[in-house]
């Protein structure tokens, strides 16, 4: 997903004087690129996230389009209060990018796993915050953000993820994108999950089940509609996500769903429980003892159509 | 040095302190201590050195100036209202119920470059501004208030890192160095001397001067940047509290609004009627 960002980036900066790539002394063998071709607009912030947001708030509000990037936790919690007061508050035009979106950053350790940014970007006034499911998600949304005016957050898994969408999809922010249609249930995935539910969305095909798989890429301003057809024309909901349970996608469609008086719909948020990982392993391996795995949700979710 | 200069950043910083006073008295509201103490510095950047005109609030040449120390915002609105970015009946609703002025400095109110109030943003907006500047080869400066205890905060020395190494000599950093901060001096909290050294390490061109001296405030200010290439930085030496003899050098009046006999004594002193 981030090969995805910087190629989007250099063909947004050839057309676009405005737009300014500030990082925070990370994405070696990455960045370069960018680097070059626009000296004048990149700078390395050095590992100073406060300054970078700081700045890059500055810049926008001398008309810049400024894009921050660091990995994990550290282009937004490390610099929270400057997001929200310097960014948010002025309402300034910062595109604020984490790479290593979820348990991206497996074996490295609790530090590095990115489970609490969705709630917490989503809780900032002014801000709207946006996973994409896929690389090509993920040039669609740096694009979307880079034209949407006002501060934007961008959760970006790793890379070499796996290619969710066969062809380009319409990507809007605040739309979820269906990739499947199926009347037994929804499965609403974000960010780096999108590939493990259309996968777990198959399995379920084989034995009798037919899902409808949202990509609600956009947590905030979250699809509304999608969720309300999808409570309406199917009997369960699913939420995926690699995040805590508490606030992020999972949270915002139960708020929706809570409000509902006449709905009789069953729930189900699937993410990380509210603790950090005991455990050390890939993403891969942590994700099982989740059960985000392919087959951990198609067991999730087979356990509640069967309920 | 023009005398009718000095007369006329003698009769706006009165203005600021007596604005200042009544409208931390209005609304029984902090901070009076450290407003007073920038009245000298604000009535020679608004009387002389900034370039900014009321009637073009988007016009992108003007200079930038920031109050870091956004606790200090009564001080600040009063020399607006002075300049005439808005009505000065507006000070007379500072932190009043459906005011535009909130009790820390706000992004929106004309002639308000940045929201602050926590500490240690300033110069980190400041410096995008300045790069900006650069970038589109505007000819604007940036300056940025900050006060002395907010150089106990990292993010402040995470920008002056950066300034100079990015050249920015249309930057200005002024710290209002009245040696006192929430809970006691400097010295008591956390030392911060060798101060201006520090900012010179950090490969800032520094001076030192009276803050309450017109004719050093003035000096200052008009020489920026002092060096090619380097940002410049100007510890200002301050007294918390300047200008009401009670008030001075107290740390009380961090916290303490002034009540309606204490208004009355700071005007008198002041020669406000
Ligand atoms: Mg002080």
């Amino acid at each position: 997903m981030r090969a995805a960002l910087i190629r989007t980036l250099i063909d947004l900066a050839r057309e676009n004087e405005r737009i300014f790539l500030l990082v925070g002394d990370v994405g070696y063998s990455l960045v370069e690129p960018f680097a070059q071709e626009f000296p004048d607009r990149f700078v390395n912030i050095g590992i100073a996230e406060q300054n970078m947001i700081g700045i890059a708030s500055g810049l926008a509000l001398c008309d810049k389009i400024v894009f921050t990037y660091s990995i994990a936790n550290f282009p937004t919690l490390r610099c929270l209060e400057q997001i929200r007061n310097d960014v948010c508050y002025h309402n300034a035009n910062v595109k604020v990018v984490s790479s290593g979106g979820g348990l991206a950053y497996g074996s490295l350790g609790a530090t590095h796993h990115v489970t609490e940014d969705l709630a917490i970007m989503r809780a900032l006034p002014n801000m709207t915050v946006v996973a994409p499911g896929d690389p090509v998600e993920a040039a669609l949304a740096t694009q979307a953000i880079a034209e949407w005016a006002g501060p934007c957050y961008l959760r970006l898994a790793k890379t070499g993820d796996p290619i969710a969408h066969q062809a380009t999809p319409d990507f809007q922010i605040g739309k979820a994108t269906k990739l499947r249609e199926g009347r037994d249930v929804t499965l609403i995935a974000t960010g780096g999950m999108l590939y493990n539910t259309i996968q777990a969305a198959e399995q379920l095909a084989q034995q009798g089940f037919q899902s409808r798989v949202l990509s609600m890429h956009t947590i905030k301003p979250l699809d509304t509609e999608a969720v309300l057809s999808a409570a309406a024309e199917t009997s369960i909901i699913v939420t995926i996500e690699e995040h805590s349970m508490i606030g992020g996608l999972g949270g915002a469609v139960a708020e929706l769903l809570a409000e509902l008086c006449d709905s009789h719909i069953k729930f189900k948020r699937m993410g990380l429980n509210d603790s950090f990982c005991s455990q050390v392993g890939s993403q891969e391996y942590l994700r099982k003892t989740y059960s985000l795995s392919i087959e951990g949700v198609v067991s999730t979710v087979i356990c509640l159509l069967e309920s | 040095m023009n005398r009718s200069n000095i007369e006329g950043y003698k009769t706006l910083a009165t203005r600021i302190r007596s604005h200042a006073l009544r409208m931390t008295n209005h609304a029984k509201s902090s901070h009076i201590g450290g407003s007073l103490s920038i009245a000298d510095l604000l009535a020679v950047l608004y009387n002389r050195v900034l370039r900014v005109d009321p009637s073009r609030l988007d016009w992108s040449e003007r200079d930038r100036f920031i109050l870091s120390k956004g606790h200090a915002a009564a001080a600040a609105y009063a020399v607006l209202a002075e300049r005439g970015f808005f009505p000065k009946e507006w000070l007379g609703t500072y932190c009043q119920d459906g005011s535009h002025l909130a009790g820390h400095i706000t992004y929106g109110v004309p002639g308000v470059e940045a929201s602050t109030g926590s500490l240690g943003h300033g110069l980190s907006i400041g410096c995008g501004m300045a790069v900006a500047g650069k970038h589109s080869s505007h000819s604007y400066r940036v300056f940025v208030l900050l006060s002395d205890g907010e150089c106990d905060e990292g993010s402040t020395w995470e920008a002056a890192l950066f300034a100079p190494h990015h050249r920015l000599d249309n930057l200005v950093a002024i710290v209002d160095y009245n040696k006192i901060q929430s809970f006691g001096t400097v010295k008591e909290v956390l030392d911060l001397e060798p101060l201006a050294n520090k900012w010179q390490a950090f490969g800032w061109a520094v001076k030192e001067i009276d803050g309450h001296d017109f004719e050093q405030i003035e000096k200052a200010l008009l020489s920026v940047p002092f060096e090619p290439e380097r940002p410049s930085c100007i510890i200002a030496h301050t007294v918390k509290g300047k200008g009401v003899s009670f008030m001075e050098n107290q740390l009380a009046w961090h916290y303490k609004p002034p009540n309606d006999d204490e208004l009355r004594q700071a005007l008198t002193e002041l020669g406000d009627i």
